[in-house]
């Protein structure tokens, strides 16, 4: 008999896709409650501004309109506002509460929720009430936060939350004193909006009689939400709320944070006595999703003579927007300062990160969360030095990459690499590409006066965030293991159930795969159950590529802890040692004796009638682990870029785009293939397209799809994605993660791509994100205008 | 995105409509693709009490040919302008220009009347009615007149039709030597400069031209000095690049934005008339 595939590792079709493509997925808004009312926020028109008085007479005097509440309301019930969940020394916690009733601080900050029998009575309701405020001036950009008088908060002088470092500043200082060459840029990583298809929306439902309150939110995390809402923000106790993440339309990070709105809903409910339900609109995700990026960075590499890197020296401004959102901190200091020393062997390295506060919506984790801030300005930094010392990029990274034999790596910023190839997954780009036909291309083109540029990311990403005791010390709020219980039913049939949280990522298959591997059980007899404190273990949920990685390994070990029990009966049956059965697809049978065996689905009713079972052994089929692994995990990988740029227009043409990437092993390669698709887009979206733009008042200018510009199917080309594979050592499935690489990887190699186009005319730098302007006014700066010139 | 309150109604013919724009006045907006209306209603920038539905008013969405003038029912989608012959043949810029408005969900539900009314700067099809020097027809309480669309279009999302009108057809002459180019936002694919060209040959001679830039001003605009480097000169690259030098000159009034500077959106109004001058095919 042929070898069948094994399940794990196969590019199986994703088990959830046909709820999801048929429209029939169960996201929260679906969710229809009896007696439920809608609860629509009024929202603060001014990005700072004194609450003098709220007036909600008109409003609650609508047919229709159930109640009206304010701030106040909330304040005199003792609600408290929402904590940050990651500490840093010296920070400055500005008061962040579910409804504002002092100073609104952001355009978009609620003041007040209505309550209605429908959403459209609720908005006409809203519009109603009279909000008095008596105006300030704002403080938008990093810079200006940073150099101005004016203040966000009265208690934060200078505006400044935290002065965070990392590396040894005195050597770092000490190498740039006396290095022959130094290269140097000033980066700024821009702002972006996070456009999750499925907006945020929030039901509360309070029981008066028996005092449990549920909450149906869009959370990648609700043992987080529930955790926060009950024992911070508003006292339900915790064992009282239960919360429910349904299907979640994406999230890229921004439904990690727990939202004041959705604090504010369930306190409604429980002051209404309603369940109430709030939506977003898309305006109104445009102006309170918490937001990504926005540094400002100085970056510089001292360097000898031969093109070896003597040290890194950054400085970098991040804008935190009005208040410190649940990874607020973490995001540009200890996931951003840790991974600046890239795929390099940098000797000396010292970053600091001041965090400002601003009257602009709360930034946090975006897709890749202080490692894309950190890859960006390695990875363009590098590209310069290279070409300031006329070295080609790819020989000047190879002079500098850690050597495969020098893992475990201590970097100087704190972290230590467990394994890694740099070269490999660089070769491998190189032969995809073509290299030096494309040099021999791009000579050519340039003849013609084409300007065809090639533009290189060797990344690398520290993900599977945990482990615990590590990111304690860091100042994390919470424990970073995860949760994996696999019950196996008396039918045979089975039921995972994990802490982690999908929004698309396809936990449903690869979950599944794991342990339809491990047990030897047909795939289709196994479900996966997240998202449910009422009935998952507590679990920290799914962000920071951590899924597989710590969730999976979670599932893993218990799989493992099942194996063990079922040769245990196994054995009892066949009146063996445990030592000596042999458990594979689905039949445990004596080694050497493969005829006599007993199915899993008998040792699995067994386990549950314990009929004859050891006497030293519990009834039951059912493993629970919670599994904190040893180290972070270090996927890196080689990101390659083509590009073309038009001179009459400035639009850029990305022609080709490669991307090798080593994730260890990967559980089901078309999902990790789909991640890394949608990786790159949004990085390319980054690169080229997306802006979140404010004005000097504070008024959100790319405040709708209309002026925001993700990236559509026919901006980004088609990838041509491989894989090397060095399996992480220290978890159960040596996998690495792979939901951030893509937005990681690309924005440094399309950015280095147009520079490189854009070398003839002497263009070194150019700010993401290269909108065709500005990259036509880059070239025209140095060259006449042709405009009449042809494609 | 709840809009306010509002009626509606379904208009049966233009006459029934024209009746009740006159008893609703200013608080009625007629409703035909709603694909301008309906977000702007959604984002309560537009709050009309009464909508009123045109959309199955028989014969309006027609698209036929009067001899050598095409004539396009105002209810007549993009999609159906992009996929007509007729419309290829005998206006290949406004073909052009259809098939590139929003996206297939906008353009099989959008309509030219609607799109021509709103007078939105960014439109694609203000600049090529122009350029077309189609004829509109427009019909009140009092009876139908014709403006051209040059007179059609006054200023931002400002037109000449009155409150009590309703536009019903568009008249444009046969321009078999016309084109369109549009450099469009990243975002929301409207123009942040659109480029209309019709030419009138005289074997390889133009005999006469008109250049119309959009989305970068007010309204439609003619750009006077490229028409008179193209009149009386064959059609080759030096009287197009001649030509789209020119294209922006003599225009004041320049709009810029987050996405695209005044000055900026000038020059390209140039590349993008020298793109459309070189999508003219004239068969030798």
């Amino acid at each position: 008999m042929a070898q069948a595939e094994r399940i794990l590792g196969s590019s199986i079709k994703r088990r959830e896709d046909p709820r999801f493509i048929t429209g029939h997925g169960q996201y929260t808004d679906d969710i229809q409650l009896p007696g439920m009312v809608y609860g629509v926020f009024v929202r603060s028109p001014y990005a700072h501004a004194k609450i003098k008085n709220i007036d909600t007479s008109k409003a609650i005097a609508v047919p229709g309109v159930v109640a009206v509440y304010t701030g106040k309301d909330m304040e005199s019930d003792g609600v408290q506002p929402i904590p940050t969940g990651w500490l840093l020394p010296g920070i400055k916690l500005p008061n962040r509460y579910p409804l504002a009733f002092g100073e609104v601080n952001h355009v978009g900050e609620a003041v007040a929720i209505v309550l209605a029998e429908d959403p459209y009575t609720a908005t006409d309701a809203a519009e109603l009430v009279e909000v008095e405020y008596e105006r300030l001036p704002a403080v938008v950009s990093a810079e200006q936060a940073y150099n101005s008088r004016t203040q966000v908060h009265d208690d934060i002088p200078g505006n400044i939350v935290f002065d965070w470092d990392i590396g040894d500043k005195e050597k770092t200082d000490a190498v740039f004193a006396n290095a022959p060459k130094i290269s140097k840029l000033h980066l700024t990583n821009n702002r972006l909006i996070p456009n999750a298809i499925e907006p945020r929306s929030a039901i509360g439902r309070y029981e008066r009689y028996t005092d449990e309150a549920t909450l149906w939110v869009t959370s990648q995390n609700p043992h987080i939400e529930r955790l926060i809402l009950s024992a911070f923000v508003l006292g339900i106790p915790e064992h009282k709320l239960r919360v429910i993440a349904p299907d979640i339309g994406g999230g890229f990070g921004s439904k990690i944070f727990i939202y004041p709105d959705e604090a504010a809903v369930l306190w409604a409910s429980k002051k209404s006595g309603l369940p109430v339900k709030w939506t977003a609109t898309r305006s109104e995700s445009y102006k309170t999703d918490s937001h990504g990026r926005d540094h400002s960075t100085e970056v510089e590499l001292a360097l000898d003579d031969s093109g070896k890197i003597l040290g890194l020296r950054i400085k970098t401004l991040a804008n935190l927007g009005a208040y410190l959102t649940l990874f607020g901190p973490v995001t540009p200091t200890y996931l951003h300062g840790t991974v600046v020393s890239g795929v390099y062997d940098i000797p000396a390295i010292y970053c600091n990160v001041i965090g400002v506060c601003t009257n602009t919506i709360c930034v946090d984790a975006y897709r890749g969360a202080g490692r894309p801030e950190a890859t960006y300005l390695v990875e363009r930094i590098i590209d310069h030095a290279a070409n300031d010392l006329n070295m080609d990029p790819v020989e000047f990274r190879r002079k500098n990459f850690i050597a495969p034999d020098k893992f475990p790596f201590q970097t100087q910023v704190a972290v230590i690499y467990d394994s890694g190839d740099y070269d490999k997954a660089l070769k491998r780009a190189l032969e995809m590409l073509d290299y030096e036909g494309f040099q021999r291309e791009q000579v050519e083109a340039r003849q013609q006066g084409r300007y065809l540029g090639i533009g290189f990311s060797t990344y690398i990403e520290m993900c599977g965030l945990a482990p615990s005791e590590v990111v304690g010390a860091l100042g994390a709020q919470a424990g970073l293991w995860e949760s994996g219980i696999v019950r196996v039913h008396p039918s045979g049939k089975v039921t995972i159930l994990t802490g982690s949280q999908q929004q698309g990522q396809g936990h449903e298959t690869t979950f599944a795969q794991i342990v339809a591997d491990g047990l030897g059980v047909p795939i289709e007899d196994i479900d996966v159950v997240h998202g449910d404190t009422g009935r998952i273990p507590y679990g920290w949920g799914t962000y920071g590529s951590r899924s597989a990685a710590v969730g999976g390994s979670a599932i893993a070990r218990s799989v493992q802890k099942l194996q063990d029990k079922i040769k245990k009966i196994a054995a009892h049956l066949l009146e063996a040692s445990p030592e000596d059965i042999v458990y594979e697809d689905g039949k445990a049978y004596v080694r050497g004796a493969p005829n006599s065996f007993k199915t899993f689905g008998e040792i699995a009713l067994q386990a549950y009638l314990a009929h004859n079972i050891p006497d030293d052994l519990e009834p039951g089929l059912e493993e629970t682990t919670f599994y904190d692994p040893s180290n972070f995990t270090f996927p890196f990988g080689t990101h390659i870029a083509i590009v073309e740029v038009h001179p009459d227009t400035g639009k850029i043409e990305v022609k080709r785009y490669v991307a090798v990437d080593d994730f260890g092993n990967v559980i089901n390669p078309m999902i990790v293939d789909g991640q890394v698709h949608g990786g790159i887009a949004q990085g390319i979206g980054q690169a080229l397209y997306e802006n979140a733009v404010y004005d000097e008042n504070g008024q959100l200018l790319s405040g709708t799809m209309m002026d925001y510009a993700v990236p559509k199917a026919t901006y980004v080309p088609n990838y041509e994605v491989d894989r090397t594979v060095t399996p992480a050592p220290h978890n159960p499935l040596g996998v690495k993660g792979a939901g951030e690489a893509g937005t990681i990887a690309s924005p440094p190699a399309i950015v280095n791509a147009v520079i490189d186009a854009l070398k003839p005319l002497g263009v070194q730098q150019l700010d993401m994100p290269l909108t065709a302007e500005k990259v036509w006014k880059a070239i025209h700066q140095t060259q006449p205008a042709q405009g009449t010139n042809g494609h | 995105m709840y809009p306010a309150k509002f009626d509606y109604t379904r208009a049966g013919s233009i006459q029934e409509a024209i009746q009740l724009l006159q008893q609703h006045g200013d608080d009625a907006k007629l409703l035909a693709g709603g694909h301008s209306l309906l977000p702007m209603m959604k984002l309560r920038l537009a709050r009309p009490a009464m909508l009123i539905d045109i959309g199955r008013i028989p014969d309006l969405k027609n698209i036929r040919t009067d001899g050598d003038v095409l004539v396009i029912g105002a209810l007549a989608t993009h999609t159906q302008v992009a996929a007509s012959d007729d419309v290829r043949r005998l206006a290949p810029a406004l073909a052009d220009a259809a098939a590139k408005v929003g996206d297939q969900q906008v353009r099989n539900r959008g309509t030219v009347g609607g799109n021509l009314a709103h007078g939105d700067p960014a439109s694609d099809l203000p600049p090529v009615m122009t350029a077309l020097n189609a004829e509109l027809t427009l019909v009140g309480p009092n009876g139908s007149r014709t403006l051209k669309a040059e007179d059609f279009f006054i200023d931002l999302f400002t037109t000449a039709l009155e409150p009590d009108e309703i536009l019903t057809e568009i008249r444009v002459p046969a321009a078999p030597h016309s084109a369109y180019a549009k450099l469009e936002n990243p975002a929301s694919g409207y123009a942040m400069v659109g480029a209309a060209v019709n030419l009138t040959m005289d074997g390889n001679t133009i005999s006469d031209a008109r250049v119309v830039i959009g989305g970068a001003v007010p309204k439609p605009t003619r750009a006077s000095a490229a028409e008179s480097a193209l009149r009386s000169n064959a059609l080759n690259d030096d009287t197009i690049n001649n030509a789209s030098t020119l294209a922006a000159d003599g225009i004041g009034d320049w709009m810029g934005d987050i996405h695209a500077s005044e000055d900026y959106r000038k020059e390209m109004a140039k590349v993008y008339t020298g793109r459309a001058l070189r999508d003219i095919k004239v068969a030798s």
